[in-house]
């Protein structure tokens, strides 16, 4: 089978795609299949967290080739840099606390867990989350 | 044959060559391993990372994790140029060419009807941002010469702010209307932490769109219009395409 060539150029692609985008597709879209090999992936707040504490440890970012930074004034200059350290103590300590609960949950997810069933329930908690995420941040900032 | 067995993709054979050079996730090349008229795109890949165990501890040390996410999808892209792949979750992985099998064999008919929704189409990715401190870009306040003032610019502020979310939510709508309109599927997505994504402003509209690759042109002509209408009408806002993306967003239930 062959395909018509008429894609169009790729758009914000390759290795210069925004991570989230990938992450997005490959963790937490595309079939469910459970393999022999049975994993949890991450929740994706965790996830996120995490994420965040590496993109804040801004020689680490690089030695990974993440430098999207480099390219935005807003968080090129010592001010930014200065803000992620400190945001990074506060996620470490919310990580901090996040994880003993986190053990415990995974644990007793494995005991009953069978296979796919429980990530397709977990996508969908986790995308109403979002929802109700950006729902928050607009309570929020509404007077 | 000693590792595991890794599965990016299944697909229908295709006569076009893969890409060479194609280096899948533990560097290894992806390969196709034909059952019953599908194939099932696989590397083989070490226990010391795969088994279950070490690929628990794997998938929380994130240089790795991004880094195998990358070759994943690095191995989707190069097949979404030459088929049309049903793309698996990150992390398939079958002790042998036999597990692989079974597995074709058992959710054969699946495959089938998925490939055949799927097949021509490909996935993109239109996602809307809008700058989230409006306030600083209007002209800076002039200092209040009283309370009363205060609360007058602040109201002021707060009115401003409320009617650019009106718009930004008012233009979001009937961009996703408009491409869900000219695409065969779409899907929305949970915004996006710009914290993660890296993108300044804050993430409104995170949407994909089923489209066949042959109206494809089409759709980013579509989608650029929107760009120039965004500059013209409402500053603040922007519209950030990607793809073509293999179906990801389409794969899995049907709707």
């Amino acid at each position: 089978m062959t395909m018509a060539g008429r894609l169009p150029e790729p758009y914000g692609q390759g290795s210069g795609a925004n991570l989230a985008d990938i992450l997005e597709r490959v963790l937490d879209k595309g079939i469910v299949i459970a393999g022999d090999i049975r994993i949890n992936l991450l929740d994706i707040e965790l996830l996120t967290i995490k994420l965040r504490l590496i993109v804040a440890s801004v020689d680490k970012a690089k030695e990974m080739g993440i430098d999207w930074w480099e390219d935005d004034p807003a968080l090129s200059s010592g001010a930014r840099r200065k803000e992620l350290a400190r945001e990074n103590a506060e996620l470490r300590e919310r990580l901090a606390r996040l994880e003993p609960g986190r053990e415990e949950e995974r644990r007793e997810e494995e005991r009953r867990e069978e296979g796919s069933r429980e990530v397709g329930r977990r996508q969908a908690r986790r995308h109403d989350a979002g929802r109700r995420e950006a729902r928050r941040h607009e309570e929020e900032e509404a007077p | 044959m000693t590792g595991l067995r890794y599965v990016y993709a299944v697909c229908r054979p295709f006569s076009a060559p893969l890409q060479t050079q194609l280096k899948g996730v533990a560097g290894d090349p992806p390969r196709l391993l034909t059952h019953h008229g599908l194939i099932a795109v696989v590397s083989h890949v070490p226990e010391r990372d795969f088994a279950e165990e070490p690929l628990r501890r794997r998938l929380e040390d994130l240089d790795w994790l991004t880094e195998t996410a990358r070759a994943h999808q690095s191995v989707i892209d190069a097949l979404t140029v030459v088929t049309t792949p049903l793309p698996l979750r990150m992390g398939t992985v079958f002790r042998d060419d036999s597990g692989v099998r079974v597995m074709l064999e058992a959710r054969e008919d699946d495959f089938r009807r998925t490939l055949d929704r799927l097949t021509g189409r490909v996935e993109w990715g239109v996602k809307v941002y809008v700058d989230t401190e409006p306030e600083e870009r209007d002209a800076p306040a002039q200092k209040p010469a009283s309370g009363r003032d205060y609360l007058r610019q602040r109201r002021m502020r707060v009115r401003a702010n409320d009617d650019m979310w009106q718009q930004t939510e008012e233009f979001a709508d009937h961009l996703h209307a408009a491409l869900s309109a000219y695409a065969d599927d779409s899907r929305l997505h949970a915004p996006q932490n710009p914290a993660l994504s890296g993108v300044p402003g804050r993430n409104v509209l995170n949407a994909a769109y089923l489209v066949a690759r042959n109206d494809s042109e089409e759709f980013v002509e579509l989608v650029d219009r929107s760009k120039d209408e965004t500059k013209v009408s409402i500053p603040g806002i922007r519209v950030e395409l990607t793809g073509p993306w293999a179906a990801y967003s389409f794969a899995g239930e049907e709707t």
